[in-house]
């Protein structure tokens, strides 16, 4: 067996774990704001939320390779800062599977801040808990299932991500060579074994992750009851 | 003492809650009224949780609201203590932890509440390793009143709490919510609709009706006319007596109680000699007489003198009340019986009590 076979795999896992970690932070918000706004432009903005989800891949990574382009104002920014393209490269990679997998973080964790009603926030308010104080020691507290389904759901979608990484990041290995394109390309160059290989190692890795939640999320949920 | 100053008008589509009040809060204070009547918005307004009320809200010296001058304290800095009508113990928390909560982000506040103190006088210490969820509906009340007091609060607001509990959990523990400003200096405002409620634990009695204060007072004097100021039922109408217990007669199991240098007799009951008590008489529980009765089986008869007789017109009822010492009794008498016995300000009167119940706070 030749490793560097395994390359696309590990790129895949750190693009999935930093694109969740950046959802955490940006979906939070986010999602809070979602919960409770009753601004009128709250429905665009939730709309806006969950076109990643009907959209094709295609389509958005089209959009993203125009607007990540160096000859556009925000790629060419990124270039002068960092000295680095956004389109073919990891970075690149990030923003578009940040968008990509948006729903996925912000929908589960509306539904849980949604769910816990006023009656907790006013309880803490009542305890001198200020706006921080109450979002961190109570809101994320009682939310646990939501950010571990938002998580999960995050982290695995990025990880089948395909369409997007193809247009916006194409197939450089090393750099944006994902497992599934790597796939792709052993199927295409009908190597069957390192597609069968990989295949394998992406099913047996999602499977024992879904697993993980439930079993955690069972656990979770009888003890609180 | 702190005066509680609400001058404010809060507009809910279609409910509109307006009060214009000083209330000295000592005590215990209830604010009574039927459902609907904005006494939970009144709570609300008070703790903070309705920033869009227009006006007032000041607790002494301080102003935590007022609308015109873009002032706006937010709850959890008002030193309020809230006790909810569903408790909202955290989930995800044990009672200890519920209560560290309250205690760590209170630490600093200079006050006599500990929270050895609290739990011992809720008697919460076999409590503490639980998860609320395991929790009866009373022993969640008590955490979170608990909860509330180790905020060291200036205030305390209960909203309701024993509304969801039965007669018996309600009489367990009536009796550690009656203690919490003695024990621990903390005035409370107390929102019920339950009467027995209000007789057995209030000091004073703030009564709310169609999103107004109807009255406001004292206890004993705000209660005897409640239905007539249109902050209470006709059907509960009455007055609240104190009396101090006599002794009580094995032989007849009988409990004598000393009303104003007069005595009455109740069915036995375990409270010592010298204790004071409070009674509930009826308005529609009284008989009055202008000779004293002989040959009657009611036995409690109290000696007085009518001092105001209102006719209800269209109804054939009158409400008579009869001083008696420094007290005074209630009754419904019809209007014929008024005009028959010349009852009228200044006529000595002996009034027949059919029913008294206890009202179990003992001071």
């Amino acid at each position: 067996m030749n490793l560097p076979a395994f390359d696309p795999l590990w790129l895949t896992l750190r693009l999935a774990a930093v694109t969740t970690l950046l959802l955490l932070v940006l979906g939070t918000p986010l999602a809070w704001w979602l919960a409770r706004s009753r601004s009128r432009i709250k429905p665009v903005v939730e709309a806006l939320t969950a076109l990643p989800l009907v959209l094709p891949p295609t389509v958005l990574g089209f959009y993203l390779l125009i607007l990540l382009s160096p000859t556009s104002p925000l790629g060419a920014a990124w270039r002068n800062a960092t000295g680095d393209t956004l389109t073919f490269s990891f970075a690149g990679l990030v923003v578009a599977s940040c968008l990509y997998s948006l729903p996925f973080m912000v929908q589960p964790l509306q539904a849980a801040f949604e769910g816990l009603g006023r009656g907790p926030l006013e309880a803490a308010a009542s305890l001198r808990a200020g706006p921080w104080d109450r979002f961190f020691r109570v809101v994320v507290p009682l939310s646990l299932r939501g950010y571990l389904t938002a998580t999960v759901l995050s982290f695995a979608h990025t990880i089948g991500e395909f369409g997007v990484v193809l247009m916006v990041g194409g197939n450089i290995p090393g750099r944006t060579k994902v497992i599934s394109i790597a796939i792709y390309e052993h199927v295409e160059t009908i190597n069957y074994a390192d597609a069968h290989l990989l295949s394998a190692v992406l099913l047996v890795f999602s499977f024992l992750i879904l697993l993980f939640v439930y079993v955690l999320n069972r656990r979770f949920r009888v003890r609180v009851g | 003492m702190d005066q509680l100053s609400l001058d404010f008008t809060l507009d809910q589509g279609g409910f509109a809650l307006s009060a214009a009040h000083q209330a000295p809060l000592r005590g215990i204070t209830a604010l009574f009224g039927p459902s609907g009547a904005g006494k939970s918005t009144l709570l609300r307004v008070i703790a903070g949780f309705e920033p869009g009320a227009r006006g007032r809200v000041g607790f002494g010296d301080t102003v935590w609201q007022d609308s015109a001058g873009g002032i706006f304290v937010p709850p959890h800095k008002r030193g309020i203590g809230m006790v909810f009508q569903d408790a909202r113990l955290f989930g995800h928390l044990s009672v200890a932890g519920n209560l560290d909560f309250a205690d760590r982000r209170s630490a600093a506040i200079p006050s006599d509440i500990t929270r050895d103190a609290v739990i011992a006088a809720l008697d919460l210490e076999p409590l503490l390793p639980r998860r609320p969820a395991s929790l009866s509906g009373g022993e969640r009340q008590r955490v979170a009143i608990g909860r509330a007091l180790l905020t060291r609060p200036h205030l305390m607001l209960m909203d309701e709490p024993l509304a969801a509990l039965d007669l018996r959990r309600k009489a367990a523990i009536l009796p550690y919510i009656a203690a919490l400003p003695q024990a621990f200096g903390v005035p409370v405002l107390y929102v019920t609709h339950a009467i027995d409620e209000v007789t057995r634990i209030a000091d004073d009695l703030i009564a709310l009706n169609k999103g107004q204060v109807a009255a406001a007072g004292p206890l004993a004097e705000t209660f005897a006319r409640l239905d007539l100021d249109g902050g209470g039922s006709r059907f509960e109408a009455g007055v609240i007596l104190s009396a101090t217990v006599v002794g009580t007669d094995t032989e007849w199991q009988l409990t004598g109680l000393d009303v104003e240098g007069q005595t009455l007799a109740m069915p036995a009951a375990q409270i010592d000699a010298g204790a004071q008590v409070q009674l509930r008489v009826r308005a529609r529980d009284v008989l009055l007489a202008t000779q004293r009765p002989e040959g009657l089986s009611a036995q409690n008869i109290l000696t007085g003198t009518v001092t105001e007789v209102i006719a209800e017109p269209d109804t054939a009822f009158a409400e008579v009340f009869v001083a008696v010492g420094a007290q005074s009794v209630r009754a419904r008498v019809t209007r014929v019986a008024v005009a028959q016995l010349g009852l009228a300000p200044g006529l000595p009167v002996h009034a027949v009590l059919k029913a008294i119940s206890f009202d179990r706070r003992v001071l």
